[in-house]
């Protein structure tokens, strides 16, 4: 059998939850010999060259680029993993939902404390950038999600743990200081 | 107004247990409760102005901001829509020219959405300035609005007559109805005021009135059905220098209106019970508190305590009894469904946010300003008082083997006699909805939101702990009802309004679970909602009381017992929907930005 490829990405979150992949430390050779790496950050390709058997993704939806990342992930790989608070839940950008987004943007660009150099209140519209969404929305509200691992970040055994689940077939083993009210 | 707002601090003894009291006759002499109201109390009650402002916003019925001059509550419960709550509502609006949740620009009308008032045989209703208005009509709504303008008084917008019963006491003098359509022997006429505490309490021990109530089996009629007689025990040999009796007339429930009926009708035989289970535990006061729907109500039930003390039924001495001293007071809610369970109603009684709290300690160890409490059900003091009148073996007559005595039933919705029914437990369902002339049934509600909704494959069952158990809310839903989107909805609406917040679970599940109610009847479900709905809705279980883990009931028993609703909604062959739209949820930055939306790739 070839080895199981992964794909990784980052939306709306903090790359904590990449940072703690790489917290596997020495055993990340390991895995290179387990699997191969596709469309990620880690090895840095931008587009999906092949389809891939596992997708990780980091961070919620905030902008219509996430939502596009997304929807091209879930359809390249067979199995998708939301990995880390920001992902599942929205996390601490889904602090907006609360606020309608017109008042986000004015704060961030004309009306924050901070805010001294924008005169003209000047508002971000090229068309190249993405386009905000009204919320934060977690992944598993636009597109399937298969598996949801937790933390803020995950750690890094529980990551291991479970890319060694999947590959292996094992069942994983979910020990209570994994899944426990934080 | 500082002198006004002094004076009722006063009136309380400047006691921050008695904050409730304090805020609601501030709340009815000004309307509202204004920030220099607020730091008076926490001048003179010695807590800080954040402790008072929390209990205030709480509640329902108090406010921080001006509800009119004449504050219309109109009831939102399932029932009263069905019976035409809807055109009420758009009459009211129409009329005023403002919506609900808000005050006319004078400040004389407001308008305000609340939960079941207790008249769900006489919908719709609504509440206004403490008096009740029932069966309105837009014809009707028009009246009273003129009348008000007019500048009527209160008494002037009523014209219909006084409803049955006792609601034509003087001091009451309501269109309320009892609509008693059943009697057993809490409501039957044999009663006679004061035998037990003066004719037989002479005569038995504490410990014997406990143990023949024991002997009966009674199990609390709140809903929970714990056994009475051992509740009384436990707090009887309970250490604390003080006891107190707590008769729980909070009748939150959507749908149950039977603790009205009883304290409007027979409120002598609650009292004499809640004394006489003072007597049983060595009680020192007796607390009834009762929800702040039914304030009309307290003129009336002030003038009982006062012929019952003339009477020596209640004050010192009581049947002659040396040393037998029992008084009971009044304290009022001031709207939360929350303090129907036992420990937010302890909060809310001293004062504070009505949150339940930890258990243990129980309330029989710990209650009322820490003190052994015994919190019972209205009909629970009353049926008491039968039992020791007549003994617990004569009681165990009537009922089941696990289900003891009688039960009063608040039957409504979709029957010829909507009302209350005092029925032998072991009733069966079928046989009940005969009783009340309901034809064409598809559903009912047993216990309210938080029971059961059962089918008609389920009408054989039987009331009882041991198989339907309710505290008396049965609600009837015809044929021609949507059950998911006017019933069900409607449930989950109630529960995301009266969580307290403090659990997370209950504070968050309702809404999520509500929500893929919505996206089910908007037709974007799938089957795996259905799953998660089930799944999903276990959290709940881990909420600290009641009203948390009950929470999803709505949707996990009308799922269970009424599936194929729930599956004809369904997409058919789609596996995965979130009903996510990328092109409406871009509209609002892009046109606060000014730019207009494009999509490349895909949509």
């Amino acid at each position: 059998m070839s080895k199981p490829i992964i794909a990784t990405t980052s939306l709306a979150g903090c790359f904590g939850c990449h940072m703690s992949i790489l917290d596997i430390d020495e055993r990340i050779l390991q895995l290179i010999e387990l699997v191969e790496f596709n469309k990620s950050p880690i090895d840095d390709i931008k587009t999906f060259t092949k389809p891939v058997d596992i997708g990780i993704i980091e961070g919620g939806c905030c902008n219509s680029e996430n939502v596009e990342v997304l929807k091209s992930f879930r359809k390249n790989c067979k199995i998708l993993i939301s990995l880390g608070e920001c992902a599942i839940m929205g996390g601490l950008p889904a602090l907006r939902n609360g606020i309608p987004v017109e008042e986000c943007i004015h704060e961030a660009y004309i009306g924050g404390p901070t805010v001294q150099l924008n005169k003209d209140h000047i508002l971000p519209n090229d068309d190249e950038l993405p386009m905000l969404l009204d919320k934060v929305y977690p992944c598993h509200e636009i597109v399937k999600i298969d598996y949801f691992l937790p933390g803020c970040p995950p750690r890094a055994d529980l990551i291991w743990d479970a890319l060694v689940a999947l590959i292996t077939g094992d069942p994983l083993k979910l020990p209570y200081e994994v899944v426990k009210f934080d | 107004m500082e002198k006004i707002v002094r004076q009722i601090i006063e009136k309380y003894g400047s006691d921050p247990n008695r904050l409730m009291d304090i805020l609601i006759d501030i709340q009815e002499q000004y309307g509202y409760i204004s920030r220099d109201a607020v730091a008076l109390m926490a001048q003179h009650l010695n807590m800080s102005q954040v402790d008072v402002e929390q209990t205030i916003t709480f509640y329902h019925f108090l406010s921080t901001r001006h509800r009119g001059k004449y504050a219309i509550y109109l009831n939102n419960s399932a029932v009263a829509y069905m019976f035409g709550r809807q055109a009420i509502k758009d009459a009211f609006e129409k009329e005023l020219g403002i919506k609900f949740g808000q005050v006319t620009e004078d400040g004389a009308i407001g308008l305000f959405d609340t939960a079941c008032i207790g008249m769900n045989d006489q919908e719709p209703a609504a509440i206004i300035n403490n008096k009740v208005f029932t069966k309105l009509t837009p014809y009707r709504v028009r009246e009273i609005i003129r009348h008000m303008r007019e500048g009527k008084s209160l008494d002037e917008l009523m014209n219909e007559s006084y409803g049955d019963g006792k609601n034509q006491h003087p001091y009451l003098q309501t269109m309320v109805s009892s609509n008693i359509r059943r009697k057993g022997m809490i409501l039957s006429d044999d009663y006679v005021m004061g035998k037990v505490l003066k004719t037989i309490l002479p005569n038995i021990s504490p410990e014997a009135v406990i143990a023949e109530i024991k002997h009966s089996h009674i199990r609390g009629r709140g809903g929970a059905g714990f056994p009475t007689g051992f509740k009384w025990e436990f707090c009887r040999k309970a250490k604390g220098p003080k006891h107190y009796v707590v008769c729980n007339a909070d009748e939150g429930e959507p749908g149950t209106f039977k603790d009205r009926v009883i304290l409007t009708e027979k409120p002598e035989l609650v009292f004499e019970g809640m004394a006489l289970a003072g007597y049983a535990i060595g009680g020192d006061e007796g607390i009834l508190y009762l929800r702040y729907e039914y304030r009309y109500m307290k003129d009336y039930l002030e003038s009982v305590l006062k012929t019952m003390k003339e009477q020596n039924l209640l004050g010192d001495n009581i049947g002659g009894i040396d040393g037998f001293n029992f008084d009971i007071r009044i304290q009022f809610g001031a709207g939360a469904y929350v303090c129907g369970e036992e420990s937010a109603l302890l909060e809310s009684l001293e004062g504070k946010r009505g949150e339940p709290r930890d258990k243990p300690p129980f309330p029989v160890e710990k209650g009322y300003l820490n003190q052994p409490t015994i919190i019972n059900n209205v009909e629970t003091f009353a049926t008491a008082v039968r039992i020791i009148e007549n003994g617990g073996e004569w009681f165990t007559q009537f009922g089941t083997e696990d289900s003891t005595g009688t039960k009063i039933l608040s039957i409504s919705g979709d029957c010829m006699f909507p009302g209350v029914y005092e029925v032998n437990w072991g009733f069966n369902v079928s046989d009940m909805l005969d009783m009340v002339g309901a034809y064409d049934v598809q559903a009912v509600q047993v216990g309210g939101p938080s029971g059961t909704l059962i089918g008609p494959d389920e009408f054989h069952r039987t009331l009882g702990y041991s198989d339907l158990s309710t505290g008396g809310s049965m609600i009837i839903f015809g044929t021609q009802r949507n059950l998911l989107k006017d019933v069900v909805l409607n449930f989950m609406e109630f529960f995301i309004d009266e969580s307290c917040g403090s659990c997370s679970t209950c504070r968050n599940m309702p809404q999520v679970m509500r929500n893929k109610l919505i996206k089910i009847l908007n037709g974007n479900g799938v089957k795996k909602d259905l799953s998660d709905l089930k799944e999903w809705s276990k959290v709940l279980l881990a909420s600290r009381c009641g009203l948390g883990q009950t929470a999803g009931n709505p949707i996990v028993s009308s799922l269970k017992n009424f599936r194929p609703l729930y599956e004809e909604l369904l997409q058919k062959e789609v596996e995965f929907d979130e009903g996510f739209d990328l092109v409406a949820s871009v509209q609002g930055s892009c046109k606060y930005v000014g730019r207009v939306p494009k999509f490349h790739h895909h949509n």
